[in-house]
């Protein structure tokens, strides 16, 4: 078995008249982690979304574990229980309790008993260092631990891959750091995951690989040292130069 | 030391309110605000008084005796209680409003549905609200309080006009409150629609769990609102015949040429919405104050 991932084949998706891919195509292996950069409308949220099928493709192909996501056959909602996907606005859901944020999906998606995902519900929430907050509704807390437990929230799935959407774009400055820690702990645990990121020193640390990507064009992609210290193209190396 | 025009103002500008509006400040607010409704209730029951007709009104609607027979219904008269009639028109609204409840959600779910399966329900749902928002109550009233009658129909055809009412009465009401149900589905912000399938939670599931119990807190306030209608809306039902409050006080008003009555039934149906307009009131309060404090 080939360790593939997500394998994006040449992808375009069009709002109207606005082409926001254009022939994207990306291979995300297991233990990986790559992180995609480029300015805002750089088209990074909309290939995440296409990944879960939040969005529909307008043309190329995106497998999963090998199976081909235009296939009719395919569900929708075991595709997405196979993948995390974190928000930049965190998403939490405010009429529910941090825990049962987190139980929300292993007990209503995936039909386990309760009781059996308490204890594992818990203890993600221990990995955080919230346990003494589970019980309380999430507006209480602050941006940086809301955006930790939608990170757990969706790692209670045991997904094969993570997607995290400009996570810390929406945090007060001194709350980036305890987010972006949560994620290199995860990275360095062995999490796939697939990343659009404005923290260049960030993706330099945990990336394997560094996707730039403009105006829906994959620009350049290689290693963090290929992209950070020696960009191929004009463009990257302008990008770079303003992040 | 000399300063320029945009120097701050010498002199000390004064705090206090106008000498002339000091009558409404502080304790003397309560005192003026006591004499200002005595004033405005003394000059309402003054009219009825002063007025050409006064005694003739009083005497014709505010008569305590004959609010009083219309109130507790005289069988020797052949006249109907106005006070044994509400109970008719506190149970039609009870059985409607649970109706409406869940008619009013069916609609508005299938309404907002995506799958290609319930397009022409769909179509069907959206066609109801249109239409039921659309034609008057009373028409509604009659169409269903006469015309289901006319069918023949058997069962259908044989229930009592009270009964014809609260069909009506639902149908109506059903087209409202699913557009209640459609705007407090709509206020729900797409992330968490986002988040809860990206969960892998199915369409109906994120429903029930997440975009539901989120839109019950702004649709309530509304709901309540036309629930107090609805409340009102009740007494229409006595075109059709049903011996509910307003019915009993107008079968009073022709035989005893006093319209006494039918302030016994008003002072009846305030006494049931005016409870429930001040929970709804307190309740939006209350949530305003929430979601004040949720901005911060």
């Amino acid at each position: 078995m080939s360790d593939v991932v997500l394998d994006l084949k040449s992808i375009t998706k069009r709002f109207e008249e606005n082409e926001v891919l254009r022939g994207v195509s990306l291979q995300l292996h297991r233990h990986e982690v790559v992180c995609l950069i480029g300015a805002s409308g750089s088209g990074k949220s909309t290939l995440l979304r296409c990944a879960n099928m939040l969005e529909t493709i307008d043309g190329g192909d995106i497998s999963l574990f090998g199976q081909s996501l235009s296939d009719p056959r395919i569900d929708p909602d075991l595709v997405r229980r196979n993948i995390g996907m974190v928000f930049q606005s965190y998403n939490l859901f405010p009429h529910l309790s941090v825990l049962e944020n987190i139980l929300l999906g292993p007990v209503f998606a995936l039909k386990r008993k309760r009781s059996d995902v308490v204890d594992e519900a818990m203890s993600l929430l221990a990995r955080i260092g919230l346990s003494e907050r589970a019980n309380e509704f999430p507006d209480r807390l602050s941006g940086g631990q809301q955006q930790r437990v939608a990170i757990v929230r969706s790692l209670a799935m045991q997904p094969a891959l993570l997607l995290l959407d400009e996570v810390t774009s929406a945090l007060d400055p001194t709350l980036i750091g305890e987010v972006l820690d949560l994620l290199r702990d995860l990275a360095h645990s062995g999490t796939t995951m697939l990343i659009a990121t404005h923290e260049m020193g960030f993706a330099k640390d945990v990336a394997n690989q560094v996707v730039y990507l403009d105006k829906g064009v994959l620009v350049e992609q290689g290693t963090p040292e290929q992209i950070f210290s020696n960009p191929q193209h004009e463009a990257t190396r302008k990008f770079l130069e303003r992040a | 030391m000399s300063h320029d025009a945009s120097a701050n103002a010498l002199e000390t500008p004064t705090l206090f309110v106008p000498r002339r509006k000091q009558l409404f400040t502080g304790r003397r607010a309560i005192t003026a605000s006591v004499f200002s409704s005595l004033l405005i209730l003394g000059a309402i029951v003054a009219i009825f008084y002063v007025a050409p007709g006064g005694s003739s009104v009083r005497y014709f609607f505010f008569n305590p005796q004959q609010m009083w027979e219309s109130f507790t219904g005289n069988p020797a008269k052949g006249l109907s209680s106005v006070g044994t009639g509400i109970f008719t028109n506190i149970w039609m609204f009870c059985v409607c409003e649970v109706l409406v409840l869940i008619f009013g959600l069916l609609i508005a779910w299938v309404r907002m549905s995506t799958s290609a399966v319930l397009f022409p329900f769909r179509v069907l749902s959206t066609m109801y609200t249109d239409l039921f928002r659309g034609i008057p109550i009373l028409l509604v009233i009659f169409m269903v309080g006469f015309g289901l009658p006319a069918l023949g129909l058997g069962f259908v055809s044989s229930q009592s006009p009270a009964v014809y009412g609260c069909i009506s009465l639902t149908i109506t009401y059903s087209a409202y409150v699913a557009e209640v149900f459609r705007a407090g589905i709509n206020s729900v912000p797409n992330g968490q629609l986002l988040a809860a399938r990206s969960l892998g939670l199915s369409s109906s599931a994120t429903m029930k769990r997440v975009i539901l119990p989120q839109a019950v807190r702004t649709v309530i306030p509304p709901l309540l609102n036309d629930f107090i209608s609805m409340q009102k809306d009740t007494a229409l039902v006595s075109t059709l015949g049903a011996i509910e409050a307003t019915r009993a006080a107008q079968i009073y008003a022709s035989t005893e040429f006093n319209f006494s009555g039918y302030v016994v039934a008003s002072i009846l149906f305030l006494l049931l919405t005016i409870p429930m307009t001040r929970f709804t009131d307190r309740l939006i309060a209350k949530d305003r104050v929430k979601r004040l404090a949720a901005t911060r």
